[in-house]
């Protein structure tokens, strides 16, 4: 039998606050979005106070108050930096890893015999505290949809010391009767809204259901969930990286933008973060689409959508090219009298770079440009990001707030950690 | 590293007799840094360490990964703050020491909230 391994950073974000505040240990920690509007990691003490995930900040202001909740703002570059440190000693140790999200990878095992398997969990799981100060849960079973469960048996039980091999059909049984199906990898709202109807209530309940019954309403990929269960791998190694089919960021502002110009300097920075991460994907956009919105909250103020959206004759990935056009896409949806709230920019139809139609009538000598790009990437990557931009562009974080932001720790020489002593 | 091999066909003149001994430039990151995913940078402020050399302001390269040693200097965690000491395990109880007269031994027991965060590898200081 072959195994994977799920490794689940806990509580990420509030652990690596909790990392350079260790006081803040057992005690409730929550972290807040861009521009703290909400709640976006809980520690267990938050949990137990009946908090959900992605509650407004101002609903629960006097459980704040009354139980001395330390509240974070984010501090994404905090997050991404322990992320890697934790990414690179999973590397370190096992034959092969998968990153699946910032706080998430698979490990692959294959070669690892049974027996070693459970102290392997462990160690690793502890090394990553020790080293790094993350707490990690790792599971291990058959399949991923199964480490995945292991994974989260290990946060319910802390004997489990950080590390549960799951495998014997016993166990699987035993411990998917007491898994809600809706909290199974691949069951979306939807099929359990569909499940529950049906009288499936735990993960068990569906694991008993014939596979055709399970083909019949929820197709192969249903059927793919139904057979990892039960011990089949059916999701390999890099099936689970879809090639992306869009790429955009935007952002709330701290302060409502009523000028073209303020808006200008947030699309053009945001233009130039979206045609850095095509290039980081070896991607090229033939549509771009830019939008801005006021405040929907406030009943007060005029209410105003706009969204611009343009093709490109030859895919793009370059910054100057796709900050011109966004520059002028603003200007025909920008309306004065209006307090924006919100923008971003949005790339579609997405191909690889390496397969872009060239055109007869291109304007652009585009080599000498993707030079000027790589250029441009590599220096920024040398001494950090916006050494060189546009001169409309800004840095992202001027647009957010974010009051109650913790230090830049590992990333910025003037932030680093202080030792009185 | 492909742009220096590029320039060196380019010039087509005489070539320089120092490129078959290329060898990687000195850097200090990897002196120092032994651990990368284990290891913090921090800034010193006060003087209890002065007569270990640890002035304030200076730059502490702290290794989380480096098991602590008797007589080792640690960052330490002590009922809420962080401290620069030198670490004495005695045992029952800990002593953690400074390196300036005027200031006295800590002692940390069961009824501390203790640990040692990290073990101090490198000083770095500007003179």
């Amino acid at each position: 039998m072959a195994f994977v391994g799920l490794c689940d950073c806990n509580n990420f974000f509030v652990s690596c606050e909790r990392v350079f505040r260790p006081d803040l240990e057992h005690k409730p920690v929550m972290v807040l979005s861009n521009n703290d509007g909400c709640i976006v990691a809980r520690s267990n003490e938050v949990k137990a106070l009946g908090i959900k995930m992605g509650t407004p900040l101002y609903q629960v202001r006097d459980l704040v108050k009354r139980h001395n909740i330390s509240v974070f703002s984010s501090n994404y570059q905090l997050y991404g930096d322990m992320s890697a440190r934790v990414m690179n000693i999973l590397r370190q140790t096992a034959p092969g890893i998968e990153v699946y999200s910032i706080d998430e990878a698979f490990l692959n095992l294959e070669e690892m015999p049974v027996g070693k398997l459970q102290p392997f969990a462990r160690e690793l799981s502890a090394r990553i505290r020790r080293e790094v100060g993350i707490p990690v849960s790792i599971g291990i079973s058959p399949t991923k949809t199964l480490a995945k469960i292991a994974s989260k048996l290990c946060k319910q039980y802390p004997a489990l010391k950080g590390g549960c091999l799951m495998y014997r059909t016993q166990d699987v049984e035993k411990v998917l009767a007491r898994f809600p199906v809706g909290d199974v990898w691949g069951i979306g709202r939807r099929s359990r809204a569909k499940l529950e109807m049906l009288g499936v209530a735990s993960a068990l309940d569906f694991y008993n259901m014939k596979s055709a019954q399970v083909y019949n309403m929820f197709t192969v990929t249903g059927l793919r969930t139904w057979k990892e269960l039960h011990g089949e791998p059916c999701i390999g190694f890099e099936d689970v990286q879809p090639d992306r089919q869009t790429v955009c960021i935007s952002r709330s502002f701290a302060k409502e933008m009523t000028t073209v110009e303020e808006l200008d300097a947030a699309i053009s920075t945001f233009t130039g973060k979206v045609a850095e991460k095509l290039r980081k994907a070896h991607l090229c956009a033939e549509q771009m689409s830019v939008f801005i919105l006021t405040n929907r909250f406030r009943e007060d103020a005029p209410q105003n959508y706009q969204m611009k959206t343009t093709l490109f004759e030859v895919a793009t990935d370059d910054t100057l090219e796709m900050s011109e056009r966004a520059a002028q896409c603003l200007r025909q949806i920008f309306r004065p009298g209006y307090a924006y709230k919100k923008a971003g920019v949005l790339c579609t139809r997405l191909v690889p770079k390496r397969g872009v139609q060239a055109s007869m009538l291109d304007t652009l000598d585009r080599n000498k440009r993707a030079s000027l790009m790589d250029t441009i990437d590599a220096i920024n990557k040398l001494e950090g990001n916006y050494t060189v931009r546009l001169a409309s562009q800004g840095e992202m974080d001027q647009f957010s707030a974010r009051a109650m932001t913790s230090r830049r720790f590992t990333t910025r020489w003037d932030e680093i950690m202080e030792v009185k002593i | 590293m492909s742009k220096e091999v590029e320039l060196a066909e380019i010039h087509a003149g005489f070539p320089s007799p120092a490129e078959d001994f290329m060898d990687v430039a000195l850097d200090l990151n990897k002196e120092l840094v032994r651990n990368p995913s284990s290891t913090f940078f921090a800034r010193v402020k006060g003087v209890s360490m002065i007569d270990d050399g640890v002035g304030d302001g200076d730059m502490l390269i702290i290794d989380k990964s480096v098991e602590p040693t008797d007589g080792c200097l640690a960052v330490c965690f002590v009922d809420g703050e962080f401290t620069l000491k030198r670490y004495r395990n005695m045992g029952d109880y800990a002593l953690l020491m400074p390196a300036n007269k005027d200031f006295k031994p800590i002692r940390v027991d069961a009824d501390n909230q203790f640990a040692i965060w990290g073990v101090v590898r490198y000083l770095v200081k500007k003179v």
